[in-house]
């Protein structure tokens, strides 16, 4: 059994008397690709807010990367990357001034950055890139470079927001193949999406509604399990709001 | 049958970049057209043109029998235009806006309430709301709404499903579909291969051209080869092996599986012993039908051996 990276118990977040999060419990595991889907609304933001460390439980147990989410928020912090496809990268820096700054923040030094700046610029064939302002990339090679950055500092976890949104069917497999290099790596690959058929390349995924878990399981067994041919139909099944 | 639109040679370029390059398509009355491409394919430019907001470069642009650039004051009526980016008023409330786009094309919300009562009524019991504080979903069906309710000939849907969840995008065809009793043509864009078959015809749209124009199960048959779907209990490592076997003409991931087009157009017990061989566990290959974002990538990759 490989160990685990997310463990969450009895996690319960509340505003008010509002139940965002009633009751979660599940576990992600090292170099695991796990898809964290449901309907607008469902509660997914805010599990992500505290996976991250930017918000506190009410109640329950959230350990990440071997920290605690109410004690060790700071730590968390550290250990975890985070790519969105909205923002990511600084558009009116280059490429080269963009993971020298993340670096900074995320602590690394001042070799270190420099080593994997270069390590990087190699791997993704684009030292041409390198002076190159982001907001003068293709989407492509700016999705590219933003997941890269997100675990320059080799984190134990990425969180990844629609990673694929939007782009073409070849760069969407390229940035895949990335996930699934950076998943056997050891690095564990959280992804939330609206696009079930993004879903369809995790390892195991979760569906929430109103608040709960109300699967989790490989893709394969949902799909068997809902006598359904695809992940969508089983979304569709179980994961319809009463209004949205 | 008259054409609603038609779009001879259209060319438009912003600068150095050439966003649109020689368009030429045609739709029919009461279909769903599809736009099917990537972020920054042209779609949005496109339809901008089609919706007289903005003028080609070259290119003849007809829509419901007018020009796009001498017809844009008639053609106004007549068009119902959902931008990508949410632009309702937020600070009026649902009611308020549906009303506010009723009276801005010289009609009322009673007049035309049939056409859009199927999608109204799922948002109605939240008429007193700021519409910059609906859901996703609800604002989806409150901009078509809005984009409705003057009863236009020419439906055009930018990219309404972006965003949006499973759910709600699959509500929002259903409705897109029963719209068509009313003799409404309706084209639509999305990132979304799988949206695509929604549509009675798409256009695959990349880098500012047209791959292909043609039904969903058509685009689906232009598939040049056979198609096999590739498992094993490690995916990375059976990507990078399978593009290491000699035969492999393509191997891209697909969902838990890859998809593997080869030489020989058949599987047989070398690339089992092959795959095994790299170390790879419970490998399957079966033959599989071909999606249209199979399609697109071979004609993707058509594109750039050219």
């Amino acid at each position: 059994m490989k160990d685990s990276v997310i463990s969450v118990k009895n996690l319960v977040k509340k505003f008010g008397s509002f139940i965002a999060n009633d009751n979660l419990n599940f576990e992600v595991f090292e170099g695991e690709i796990f898809g964290f889907l449901g309907a607008n609304g469902a509660g997914k933001t805010t599990t992500i807010r505290i996976l991250s460390g930017l918000s506190e439980p009410t109640s329950g147990e959230v350990i990440i990367a071997g920290f605690d989410a109410k004690k060790q928020a700071e730590k968390i912090k550290r250990n975890i990357g985070y790519m969105c496809q909205k923002f990511s990268l600084y558009e009116d820096l280059t490429v080269k001034e963009n993971i020298t700054l993340y670096g900074g923040i995320y602590g690394m030094s001042r070799e270190l950055i420099r080593a994997r700046t270069n390590e990087l610029l190699d791997r993704l064939r684009f030292h041409e890139y390198e002076n190159r302002i982001i907001a003068d990339l293709p989407l492509g090679l700016r999705q590219k470079l933003a997941f890269s950055v997100a675990i320059l500092h080799d984190p134990k976890i990425v969180f990844l927001d629609e990673p694929t949104g939007g782009v073409d069917p070849i760069t969407r497999r390229q940035f895949w193949e990335m996930i699934y290099e950076t998943a056997a790596r050891g690095i564990t690959v959280f992804v939330t999406t609206h696009y079930m058929d993004e879903a369809e390349y995790c390892d195991r995924i979760s569906i929430m509604s109103e608040g709960k878990i109300v699967a989790l399981d490989t893709p394969e067994n949902l799909k068997k399990q809902y006598d359904v041919d695809s992940i969508e139909k089983v979304f569709i099944k179980i994961a319809r709001p009463v209004n949205n | 049958m008259q054409k609603v639109i038609e779009s001879t040679a259209i060319s438009k370029k912003f600068r150095e970049t050439q966003a649109l390059k020689n368009i030429s398509f045609s739709v029919n009355e009461s279909e769903i057209f599809g736009f099917i491409g990537p972020d920054g394919a042209g779609k949005t430019t496109l339809f901008r043109i089609i919706t007289t907001l903005l003028l080609p470069d070259e290119g003849e642009m007809k829509i419901l029998g007018l020009d796009c650039i001498t017809g844009y004051k008639e053609l106004r009526k007549n068009i119902g235009y959902m931008p990508g980016r949410f632009s309702l008023y937020p600070d009026l409330s649902v009611e308020e806006n549906l009303n506010f786009y009723a009276t801005v094309f010289g009609t009322t919300v009673k007049e035309n309430y049939d056409l859009i009562s199927d999608i109204y009524s799922h948002i109605e019991p939240f008429r007193k709301r700021l519409a910059g504080k609906l859901s996703g979903g609800m604002k989806q069906k409150l901009a078509l709404s809005c984009a409705l309710i003057h009863k236009p000939k020419l439906l055009v849907l930018d990219e309404p499903t972006t965003g949006v969840d499973a759910v709600s995008r699959s509500e929002f065809w259903t409705m897109l579909a029963k719209l068509r009793q009313h003799n409404i043509t309706i084209l639509v864009s999305t990132p979304y291969m799988d949206e695509a078959m929604r549509c009675d015809r798409v256009a695959l749209i990349q880098n500012g051209n047209i791959l292909s124009i043609d039904t969903p199960q058509k685009i689906r048959e232009g598939f040049s080869r056979k198609l096999f779907m590739v498992k094993a209990n490690e995916k990375y490592k059976l990507i990078t092996a399978l593009r290491s076997y000699p035969e492999t003409l393509t191997a891209y991931p697909f969902g838990d599986s890859v998809h593997v087009t080869l030489a020989g157009n058949q599987v047989n017990e070398s690339l089992f012993d092959y795959l095994r061989q790299a170390g790879l566990k419970n490998v399957s290959a079966v033959e599989t039908v071909a999606g249209i974002e199979d399609r697109f990538l071979e004609l993707m990759e058509k594109e750039e051996k050219v």
